[in-house]
């Protein structure tokens, strides 16, 4: 299959994720069936040039598999990706190479990427020379340039990575994924390992990167508040599955699953006065390499409507509203509703 | 109230080789029974130091208490107990949960016998007797299936539970002062707000006072009655939960107010503070937050302020509220 067999593309959907999936499984053993897992079970996801859209859900829900199979780090096991039209899943060597100059990943701990014995300014350096973007002064004017849109100061050139905080690390992160000029993105918990006061600041940064450069960007986090302060469409992933999709606005303001319901409910907010509705979920999760044939949420599900066929039938995304989706059969039920009228009432 | 636990002037320093750590410089803190004092702060505040000092699991040296530090549990002062006298407090009157439940626990021993393991340390009760009082406090915390889940290993079991065995060990005793550090840090956000509202049942229940140390200002808006909030090895604020959230008097609590981002609306730019955290071998002279404040003044970077009290039970150390109300 050649690079250039390609479905017919929208100008503006930069990333188009069809059906993807990522299994792991072992042969079993003597007496054992082989044990499954499927990281990213039939994952469709659309992201338009410019748009930051956000991928959440908890430990064990496939976000990070997800983000990794767009790069290729993880090869997935079936489905399709579609880059700017370009079947990714059929690049090889040297198209694969060039490919990735368009898309890059930017890490949780930045510590953990960044090789403890460069110097940052060298490290920022490394991938402008490897894809032969430039070379000598004008690579090292370049990282300048860069230190200096992502806010580092031109002096911290010559550090160890061991030298610099958590923020400066993962502005240094951030300048070395930008230096070869990407139009895409993914950020995988960019900010979950930063204290507060600088997580904000490298909030903003990301967002006016976003706007100068035109980037587009798959934002994969856990903490929803962040995510709100960030995304223009939100993604939520159970155990494998997308069960949610909308814009930011639609997903916060009306979810319709109850999972994201409770998810939603769970987020701590910093004021003792907030309303708060609490959902509360219980039950155990159901163990990943043996889902059942229903919806993966049943067995904690909080909606007093679920009945046999959420057990037996898996539901698929269905669109509640132009652009919003979820995955339920019985979406949109009010939860804790009594609660959050109780715990409000005093203030009226 | 009468306080349970008086921290007055505490002072934690580490001798290392790049030079003297200053940890916890002269911190007074105090916590009535039944009652939830949160201690929040950036990394490398000292907000787990406090906590570690507490119990005097500050391994002396490198570690080294000022000669004022006083950590006072019903009127006896920690730091002046003999190693046996302090064994017999740890884990009965004053007990810890540490953030990270999974390397807590030890992995070739059943989770009941963990907690049957502190029962026994502290009273002379049989075998059979103690594994159902530990039985018991499984349930207590919520663990389904109680009778047969104590007999699981750690790794049998999901971190959310892991950490309910620890509040379980913890309360064993049924401690006086429960100190928390980051207990629901590692947790997923359902989790974790599961672990939040077992904390605030157990404090009816038992009575005991809570310190909780997070990073968390959300988590801690949940259940703190009193806050304290720590920057540089310092408490720079303090007040009920209503005044640190409601009226902040500090600019670092305003600060890291408008910089946390909010599930329940959408912020514009958010304000953020400029810089970083300084290291704790150089904390800068004066008030230790003048370089990142947007609000000092000309005397910050000599001097350092004294506690203003800005309201009933209510200080911050700032000299823009000195002028008027200097105590």
């Amino acid at each position: 299959m050649s690079a250039s067999t390609v479905a017919q593309p929208s100008p503006d959907e930069l990333v188009v994720v069809k059906h993807l999936t990522k299994r792991y499984g072992d042969g079993g053993g003597l007496f054992r069936k082989p044990r499954i897992l499927n990281a990213v079970n039939d994952v469709s996801l659309t992201m338009r040039r410019g748009e930051s859209v956000a991928l959440v859900g908890e430990s064990g829900s496939g976000k990070t598999t997800f983000g990794r199979c767009l790069l290729r780090l993880v090869e997935p096991t079936g489905g399709t990706i579609h880059f700017d039209g370009v079947d990714v899943l059929a690049l090889r060597g040297q198209a694969l190479r060039r490919f990735r100059r368009r898309m890059q990943i930017v890490f949780q701990d930045p510590s953990g990427s960044l090789n403890p014995r460069m110097r940052v300014g060298p490290a920022v350096r490394e991938p402008i020379e490897v894809h032969g973007i430039a070379r000598g002064a004008e690579s090292r004017r370049r990282v300048e340039s860069l230190f200096d849109e992502v806010g580092l100061n031109a002096e911290l050139y010559d550090r160890y990575p061991h030298e610099l905080s958590g923020g400066q690390k993962q502005r240094v992160g951030l300048a070395r994924a930008l230096s070869i000029n990407p139009e895409f993105l993914v950020l995988d918990e960019p900010v979950s390992a930063l204290d507060v006061s600088v997580q904000a600041q490298v909030l903003n940064l990301l967002e006016s990167l976003r706007r100068r450069r035109g980037l587009t960007y798959l934002f994969i986090a856990h903490d929803l508040a962040v995510v709100r302060q960030i995304a223009d469409r939100v993604a939520v992933m159970y155990l494998g599955r997308l069960v949610e999709h909308g814009s930011s606005e639609t997903v916060y303001e009306d979810p319709q699953h109850p999972y994201t319901t409770a998810l939603l409910s769970a987020a701590p907010i910093p004021d003792p006065g907030a309303a708060s509705v609490r959902i509360t979920l219980t039950g155990e999760l159901p163990s990943p390499t043996d889902l059942p044939p229903g919806c993966a949420f049943e067995s904690r599900c909080p909606n007093p409507k679920k009945d046999e066929r959420c057990r037996t039938e898996r539901p698929e995304l269905e669109a509640k509203s132009a652009g919003h989706e979820a995955a339920c059969f019985y979406p949109g039920v009010r939860l804790g509703k009594d609660d959050r009228e109780r715990s409000r009432s005093p203030a009226h | 109230m009468t306080p349970v636990l008086s921290v007055s002037n505490l002072t934690t320093h580490f001798h290392t080789a790049d030079g003297v750590v200053r940890a916890v410089d002269d911190v007074s803190f105090e916590v009535a029974a039944g009652e939830t004092l949160g201690i929040v702060g950036e990394s490398g505040s000292g907000k787990s130091v406090t906590a570690l000092s507490i119990l005097r699991l500050i391994e002396q040296p490198p570690g080294w208490f000022g000669p004022k530090s006083r950590i006072e549990l019903d009127g006896q002062n920690i730091l002046e107990l003999s190693s046996k006298e302090l064994r017999k407090i740890r884990g009965a009157e004053i007990s810890m949960v540490f953030q990270e439940p999974g390397t807590s626990l030890n992995p070739v021993l059943t989770v009941g016998y963990q907690v049957v393991e502190t029962i026994r340390a502290h009273s002379k009760i049989s075998r059979s007797e103690a594994w159902r009082q530990a039985v018991q406090l499984l349930e207590t915390v919520g663990i389904p299936d109680a009778p047969l889940r104590a007999r699981d290993y750690p790794h049998q079991m999901s971190g959310g539970m892991l950490q309910r065995v620890m509040i379980a060990i913890a309360l064993s005793c049924k401690p006086k002062v429960l100190i928390a550090d980051e207990p629901t840090t590692a947790l997923d956000v359902t989790i974790q707000a599961q672990i939040v509202d077992l904390l605030i049942d157990l404090k009816k229940k038992f009575g005991m006072a809570i310190v909780f140390i997070t990073h968390d200002l959300g988590v801690l808006a949940r259940l703190a009655d009193r806050v304290a909030v720590m920057y540089a090895g310092q408490i720079v604020e303090h007040g009920t939960a209503a005044q640190i959230y409601g009226e902040p008097g500090h600019p670092y609590t305003k600060g890291l107010l408008t910089a946390v981002p909010r599930v329940d609306k959408r912020r514009g730019e958010l304000a953020g503070i400029p810089g970083s955290v300084p290291a704790a071998t150089a904390w800068p002279a004066g008030c230790r937050f003048h370089p990142r404040c947007p609000s000092r003044l000309a005397r910050c970077d000599q001097e350092s302020p004294p506690p203003c009290v800005i309201g009933p039970g209510h200080t911050a150390d700032c000299w823009l509220h000195t002028e008027s109300n200097e105590p």
